[in-house]
């Protein structure tokens, strides 16, 4: 069948790509784009693995249609350092030895920066909640949830 | 994934005419692409109505219209949601994860498939998805099936938690098809599974959901929904129950309670809701009115906890509907 011709936006850069309808977004980044970053864990929308944001909300790229970020602006893990200047989460993550085998990393450092954007003061209990949707197999979570708050108190300027 | 066309509906009009030459609706893909990945789903055509004019949701007077392209995360955060009828925020807020959330829709969540896991094993019998393949769950792993509205084809429960705080609300759906538009109550939406558990909805080939249409009452916010699950975030519903009282000073004008994870779909119990009417809101009513939620309940090997389990629930949520300050 014809391929699908996408023009969008990733990291703030305008971006072409063509697809095959079957192709998911995550796909599209991994294999159109070479913006390996995000990870394939599941498949299913259950492990969050490839979290990207789309036009500013957090969501599985594995259950969007690549042809659906037609127009639309995609931010990956790609896109969070500043040149060679960390985010304060993944600085965090790297102190707090919030990662192990490392593939849910991405995801969930999107999924803070989605969270810390919308709520940057949160409690324990709603950063457990929101990353309910990432799971990570290696941590067990205390690290991570440790990383986030500390993050998001740097970024408060507290 | 099996390959498949795919083309962008412009208008209503256009989206119907594709539905009814053949092609399947897709929204926030949540289910389907999912099950499209699984070849569960293998439609060789699908129409993308995310361009179309359905995600407004806006109160009319004490009623909510929901767009039926609204997602899960907008119904949840809308002013006028958490105004005239938390429970649905707190209903979907309940469901999912943050991801899913943000692309599941509200048209497209009252239509999710089963999470029965057979439904998903291509190489295990199942009449949901391959008619008269037989039914895996009989003997098999049945612990989180339905009780009620079974048949010897089917024991799958529907999962959807806003749909349970729907049906106890009186919401009614607003669809349009080749023939024109319709209203019904969102609880006639679903069918029974009788012989034809694949059969699930009753939306004609064509017809799209538009809106959900909420009426206000004199419950909110006198309503709760209480989500009992293996963890505390992120799972289905072990047995869930929505709960809605109108009081006054202390007795029970009217009551309405819906149940999920115990039914074929989502359950509405008229019968505990009659024996509440005129009664004081106390546990002693509430535990009477409970245990009528049993009346026709078969449990399989696996499942009978619910039978305890979904009458507790049912007085819990009475209680913190009760108990809202």
């Amino acid at each position: 069948m014809a391929k699908h011709h996408v023009t969008t936006t990733v990291n703030g850069d305008p971006v072409e790509y063509l697809c095959e309808s079957e192709q998911t977004l995550l796909d599209c980044l991994r294999d159109e784009l070479d913006l390996v970053g995000a990870k394939e864990g599941c498949s299913s929308g259950d492990c969050g693995a490839c979290s990207v944001l789309l036009d500013g909300r957090l969501v599985c790229s594995c259950l969007v249609l690549g042809v659906e970020a037609e127009g639309r602006s995609v931010e990956t893990i790609e896109g969070m350092a500043q040149g060679d200047e960390l985010h304060p989460l993944q600085r965090k993550f790297l102190e707090h030895a919030a990662l192990q085998c490392g593939i849910c990393t991405p995801g969930i450092l999107v999924a803070a920066k989605a969270l810390l954007a919308k709520n940057p003061d949160p409690t324990e209990t709603q950063v457990r909640y929101w990353l309910a949707g990432n799971l990570c197999r290696c941590t067990g979570y205390d690290k991570i949830v440790r990383a986030v708050m500390d993050a998001a108190a740097e970024m408060r300027g507290a | 994934m099996i390959p498949f066309s795919l083309q962008k509906a412009s208008s209503v009009g256009d989206a119907i005419a594709a539905a009814r030459a053949g092609a399947r609706y897709i929204a926030g893909g949540t289910t389907l692409v999912d099950l499209m990945r699984e070849e569960v789903e293998q439609p060789d055509r699908l129409v993308d109505i995310n361009a179309l004019p359905l995600k407004r949701l806006q109160a009319d007077g004490d009623d909510l219209v929901i767009g039926a392209l609204v997602t899960m995360s907008a119904c949840a955060a809308h002013p006028d949601v958490k105004r005239l009828q938390p429970v649905i925020s707190e209903a979907l807020l309940e469901g999912a994860s943050p991801q899913l959330r943000n692309l599941a829709t509200m048209g497209g969540n009252l239509l999710q498939r089963t999470r029965c896991p057979y439904f998903r094993m291509l190489d295990a019998g199942c009449n949901k998805r391959t008619p008269d393949s037989g039914c895996s769950a009989m003997d098999g792993y049945n612990g989180n099936h339905a009780v009620l509205g079974t048949s010897s084809h089917c024991l799958a429960t529907h999962a959807s938690d806003v749909a349970v705080a729907l049906v106890a609300l009186d919401a009614t759906m607003q669809v349009l098809g080749p023939n024109g538009e319709r209203t019904f109550p969102v609880e006639d939406l679903f069918r029974l599974p009788g012989t034809t558990p694949h059969l699930e909805h009753t939306l004609q080939p064509g017809e799209l959901i538009t809106a959900i249409r909420v009426p206000g009452g004199r419950y909110a916010p006198r309503a709760r929904y209480l989500k009992v699950r293996d963890r505390s975030s992120y799972e289905f519903a072990v047995v869930s129950a929505a709960a809605l009282l109108d009081l006054e000073n202390g007795v029970i004008r009217e009551a309405r309670i819906a149940c999920g994870g115990v039914g074929t779909k989502p359950w509405r119990m008229r019968a505990c809701e009659q024996a509440l009417a005129g009664r004081p809101a106390d546990r002693s009513s509430f535990e009477l009115a409970a245990r009528l939620s049993l009346a026709g309940a078969q449990a399989r090997s696996g499942n009978k906890f619910k039978m305890e389990l979904m009458p507790a629930t049912i007085v819990r949520a009475l209680e913190l509907a009760r108990d809202v300050p």
